[in-house]
């Protein structure tokens, strides 16, 4: 099933990690394998990366916490050794890395070199972005990773009912779309042609972090991106070229989007204001943040909508 | 009533086999006569339907107001009773399903699947209804002032639908009886695989789904659509409306094979 849910903030930051993580909550019945948040904070000089060195339902054997010591110091020793300048690196679990860097070289470059690293995966990479994901609710990866104070202009989450593939953060959204940083993806639905375009993509180059279907979506994006596309221009285009029933939200470093196939079989309500706009598979997840009654509705089969700072 | 208890603990059980250890009513309406008001803010969906149906089926309140509904899932289900019921707020998913009798208010929107299922009574949604409305509707009237979302009415077997606004994709997806008004414009695949039953469409149709034709208005759909549209208070004229119904030419079980079917379609 799957629950998704996206806020902006329009005019100026706001507690976003609390929000989304609140939001997120009150859809738990929709999936309570992990639960995922990309959220943008002020953006600054310095590149976030959140990297994930092993995942947490890995077998813990005696090595265990000798080799995650292992991947943080090469980790370290990668991000010096290819000009990134590091400002601070800290760990939020054992194998959860976030780290602040000066580095002005190509994305790709650098996330290829850290992934090298066995079990490494870099999950999000930007000026702004962040994301945090790993098993279990909204309440115990909020609490795990100290998103209560996470002050933000926007942000997007997922809690997932794993049914195509493993319960791991591999499988978790959102999904980054590696190599552009700042852009995330949250997905609920099932795509029918995902090997047609998995197959499609890895020919030009793209890699991919999962045998989730949802992470085409974000692939698929980045590679328009690539090539010169306008993000809604590539989400209108998705309609076309991504087969099944899918919802899917986007956020970039300046915007929020949402695109819905040309079925509407999988739920979206929306709430907009001049200040704020909230979505989410269910309602009671907007309400979680706005404690009122409110004016929602449905976004229609193939709408594509866009929100900017 | 009490609950019925299952097990030694007393406790009892949902569809899934997970314990459910609220399934007592909250006892915090406050009753006038044969009216009783509840604020449901910080009550759970089960404690909210508990409280419903001990007020009703109990203390033989006719009349009940549930303040804060908080666009909770699948409030108001199974209300067998010809009463009155007033929701000071939206719905979530499933609200007033297999409901036969009461008449309702909603005074927010409601999600998916509002009133699937519903035998009989009246139900009015003030604002947006999300997909699925009155999915397998049996009867009575159900009526959104606002937009609906995809396949409205779908397998709808009777009652009427009335919408005060737009519909979306497969509008009478499957519909095997009853009516459908849609004041507003209808997305693509109206009336598709449609069994019988009418479609009345106010505004423009984006497409006709399978097997759905269009037919002229009669003096007995210019009464109907008047009677309906007046006692709801929309001011549209009954003959700026078109019809649409079943082409009978999909599921009229004749003998053809299905590929022969495809030939004649």
């Amino acid at each position: 099933m799957c629950g998704i849910a996206g806020i902006i903030h329009r005019d100026g930051p706001g507690e976003v990690g609390s929000e989304l993580t609140a939001m997120l909550q009150s859809m738990k019945h929709r999936g309570p394998d992990s639960t995922g948040l990309a959220l943008y904070g002020a953006p600054g000089e310095a590149l976030v990366l959140r990297v994930k060195l092993a995942d947490p339902n890995e077998e813990r054997d005696i090595e265990w916490t000798e080799r995650l010591e292992t991947s943080l110091e090469e980790l370290e020793r990668r991000l010096s050794k290819i000009g990134a300048g590091m400002d601070s690196v800290t760990r939020a679990t054992d194998y959860a890395v976030r780290a602040t860097v000066r580095y002005d070289g190509e994305l790709k470059a650098l996330v290829d070199y850290l992934e090298d690293i066995p079990g490494c995966e870099v999950l999000s990479i930007g000026h702004s972005l962040e994301i945090v994901k790993d098993l279990g609710d909204a309440e115990t990866v909020g609490r795990q990773y100290g998103l209560a104070g996470f002050r933000g202009t926007h942000g997007i989450g997922h809690v997932r009912m794993a049914t195509e593939s493993d319960v791991d953060i591999a499988g978790a959204h959102p999904y980054w779309a590696y190599p552009f940083g700042d852009v995330a993806v949250v997905h609920n639905g099932q795509l029918t042609n995902y090997h047609q375009w998995r197959r499609r993509l890895e020919r030009r180059g793209h890699r991919f972090a999962s045998e989730c279907d949802s992470e085409i979506i974000a692939v698929y994006l980045a590679d328009e991106l690539e090539r010169g596309t306008s993000l809604e221009t590539a989400m209108k285009q998705s309609l076309d070229d991504l087969d099944g029933v899918f919802t899917y939200v986007v956020v970039t470093s300046d915007s929020l989007g949402m695109a819905k196939d040309e079925m509407a079989a999988k739920p979206l309500v929306l709430f907009e204001s001049d200040s704020l706009v909230a979505l989410a598979s269910e309602e009671v997840a907007i309400r979680a943040v706005l404690g009122r009654e409110i004016d929602t509705y449905d976004p229609y089969e193939r709408e594509v909508m866009v929100w900017s700072l | 009533m009490e609950p019925v208890a299952v097990g030694e603990r007393g406790l009892t059980y949902d569809a899934r086999g997970l314990a459910e250890p609220e399934a007592v009513a909250p006892k915090v309406a406050v009753v006038q006569g044969d009216s009783a008001t509840f604020d449901a803010e910080g009550l759970s969906t089960r404690q909210i339907n508990l409280e419903l149906r001990r007020l009703l089926y109990e203390e033989g309140v006719l009349n009940v107001t549930v303040a804060n509904p908080g666009a909770k899932h699948s409030l108001g289900v199974g209300i067998l009773e010809r009463c009155h019921l007033r929701f000071g707020g939206s719905l979530g998913y499933f609200g007033l399903g297999l409901i036969d009798g009461p008449e309702v208010v909603v005074e927010g929107r409601v999600g998916w699947s509002v009133c699937e299922n519903m035998m009989s009574g009246v139900v009015v949604v003030e604002k947006n209804a999300g997909s699925l409305t009155g999915a397998a509707l049996r009867g009575g009237d159900l009526v959104i002032r606002g937009d609906v979302g995809a396949r409205t009415g779908i397998d709808q077997k009777g009652g009427t639908i009335l919408v005060g606004g737009n519909a979306g994709l497969l509008t009478g997806f499957m519909m095997q009886r009853g009516h459908q008004i849609i004041c507003g414009n209808v997305g693509p695949g109206l009336g598709d695989s449609m069994y019988d039953g009418v479609i009345y469409v106010g505004g423009t149709v984006a497409s006709l789904g399978i097997d759905c034709v269009e037919d002229a208005l009669g003096a007995a759909d210019l009464e109907f659509l008047a009677r309906k549209l007046s006692i709801y208070g929309f001011d549209q004229t009954p003959a700026s409306f078109r019809k649409f119904v079943c082409g009978k030419k999909l599921y009229n079980y004749d003998s053809l094979e299905p590929n022969e079917r495809k030939l004649v379609l």
